[in-house]
């Protein structure tokens, strides 16, 4: 049996959950996921100014930090924190080991980085259409910035084989990370497709961290225990592809199957069709038991043969937008926000600003669920205590965001009274970067690992 | 027969893919899973969400995690980056459905 445990679910999740992940407990692998779509953009940012940056730092630090602890229990670590450059933040780290005195092999996964062989591509005929809507790559050649294949699970597991202590990806499948060691530990062949499919669905259960641990979780939310001490999951893993899943004992958090299930419905489409790089998974045949306090058993998984492509994800420009919030007291807050609104609305065209997008929700109100949360009546919408007017525009053209974002400050002198501009200053003006799904032939991606 | 709020009978979870949304939705006891595979149809899915979710509504079933995915297509104007939504993932589209109010017969209501 081997424990791999996840210790970071996105970039910008919690810095100390790898740390009590290695010291809390028992584990052999730890798995970091660092690259969320819009990663890749800014990674894409910082790569163009420094040919040595693109890759996520914090995991640099993160390693200072671990490095003894992993080094004394021979714990291994398996992140894609590499992102657009695999082969710098490995040297990265090992600057790191070599300044701490503790020798540690290191090893990158790169190839999934197709954007400089786009034209190349494109010149044979691959046209890269996007899932969704149908149109060719060429509408938007001129603005991607970055494309990433999601890779699998077999370089990582080839990377541990050669003995890698440390395996740094780009981008690859989230639930390759996990998988990746359970191949390697247990020698499971390319074509074990339910043993794969277990080890998929294992990976995701643990992918995003706390969330499968009690975080986020509908049921019992407010009797979950210690959620400022929150344990992420652990899943421990059978040769023969049983598992179960846990934390450590003592963390806050909850493992039970409905924390767990609300984890493997996050983000899926057609259950019987769960595509990975390396097999398809059926989530209809996923049995789950309750087998002891925090701990949920996983049995009769099945799988299906791989399909013949990777999915694609490119990066491109689209644009600039800026949203910016502004917030109304008692009395009357709802009815100074709607008025609030209809201000800015009548600013934009007498300042001759034309957008692609306007839109205005009202936070206290009706932002999240917008009429489904019911218009509020005359006594509501007079009572509510506060309510914020969250403002937004976007435009293919950069000057008239920045020209927005004057707009919204002088409502808290030019408009209805009781107000508050929540201290934010005035909104930020971000590029907006979009996202091409598409598919690639496996022939044409070969992923390689350095060490 | 007795109208009953989803949130009685089920969780749920949501998240995004571009445009589109999904939401699990998970009954509360295994017993319960019948009633919203009957009740919680795609179409009557639509209709809740019938003013954000521009395209249609796909349902899947998991009768094993009692438990029923759906897909809501043009659901997240734009979505991710590029919506400008205060959710503009669909984070919370997971409450929303549980606002919505089934009929049930009083023996299943109880």
């Amino acid at each position: 049996m081997i424990r791999i445990a996840n210790g970071q679910g996105f970039w910008g999740d919690s810095i100390d959950a790898p740390v009590e992940q290695v010291t809390r407990g028992p584990i052999d692998y730890l798995t970091l996921d660092y690259l969320a779509e819009v990663t890749m953009s800014i990674l894409q940012k910082q790569r163009t100014r420094n040919l040595e940056a693109g890759y996520a730092r914090d995991f640099v630090d993160m390693i200072g930090r671990i490095l003894p602890v992993i080094a004394e229990r021979n714990i291994r670590v398996v992140a894609n924190a590499g992102g657009l450059n695999p082969l710098a933040c490995r040297r990265a780290v090992l600057a790191v080991a070599e300044k701490q005195g503790i020798p540690i092999r290191v090893a990158a996964v790169t190839g999934d980085d197709i954007s400089g062989r786009l034209d190349g591509l494109m010149s044979r005929g691959l046209e890269f259409r996007n899932m969704d809507p149908c149109q060719p790559l060429s509408t938007v050649r001129d603005r991607v910035r970055s494309a990433n294949a999601y890779i699998g699970a077999f370089p990582i597991a080839r990377a541990l084989q050669q003995g890698a202590q440390i395996v740094i990806t780009g981008r690859c499948a989230d639930a390759a990370l996990a998988l990746g060691p359970m191949i390697h530990e247990f020698a499971w062949g390319s074509s074990d497709w339910d043993l794969l499919a277990a080890g998929v669905v294992g990976g995701r259960a643990i992918e995003c961290g706390a969330q499968g641990s009690g975080g986020n979780c509908q049921v019992d939310w407010e009797t979950i225990p210690d959620p400022d001490d929150i344990g992420y999951p652990i899943v421990e893993v059978e040769p023969d592809g049983a598992f179960a899943v846990t934390k450590h004992e003592g963390t806050g958090g909850q493992i039970s199957v409905a924390s767990v299930t609300e984890q493997l419905l996050y983000e899926i489409g057609d259950p019987q069709k769960y595509i990975s790089p390396d097999c398809i998974a059926d989530f209809t045949t996923i049995q789950l038991a309750q087998a002891g306090p925090d701990r949920v058993q996983f049995t009769g998984i099945r799988g299906r043969p791989a399909t013949d492509s990777y999915k694609v994800s490119i990066s491109y420009s689209y644009g600039f937008k800026a949203t910016g919030s502004i917030a109304y007291a008692w009395p009357q807050a709802y009815r100074k926000a709607q008025a609030g609104d209809r201000i800015l609305r009548g600013r934009l065209p007498r300042l001759g600003l034309k957008f692609d997008a306007v839109r205005s929700e009202y936070l206290g109100a009706s932002a999240c669920h917008g009429i489904l949360a019911a218009e509020p009546g005359p006594e509501l919408a007079d009572s509510l205590p506060e309510v914020a007017l969250h403002f937004g525009v976007r435009s293919g053209d950069r000057a008239v965001v920045e020209r927005f974002t004057k707009e919204i400050a002088p409502l808290v002198l030019n408009g209805p009274p009781s107000v508050t501009g929540l201290g934010a200053g005035r909104p930020k003006v971000e590029e907006v970067v979009a996202y091409w799904p598409t598919p690639i032939p496996k022939t044409e991606v070969t992923p390689e690992v350095t060490l | 027969m007795k109208a009953v709020q989803l949130i009685e009978l089920a969780h749920a979870r949501s998240g995004d893919k571009g445009n589109m949304c999904n939401i699990g939705l998970i009954a509360k006891k295994p017993e319960y899973y019948w009633a919203l595979a009957e009740k919680v149809t795609g179409e009557r899915v639509k209709r809740h969400f019938e003013a954000v979710c521009l395209g249609k509504v796909e349902r899947f079933e998991l009768p094993n995690l009692h438990a029923l995915n759906f897909l809501l297509y043009e659901a997240l104007a734009g979505g991710g980056t590029i919506s400008l939504c205060a959710d503009p993932q669909g984070k919370t589209f997971s409450t929303a459905l549980l606002r919505m109010r089934i009929e049930l017969d009083e023996a299943s209501a109880r």
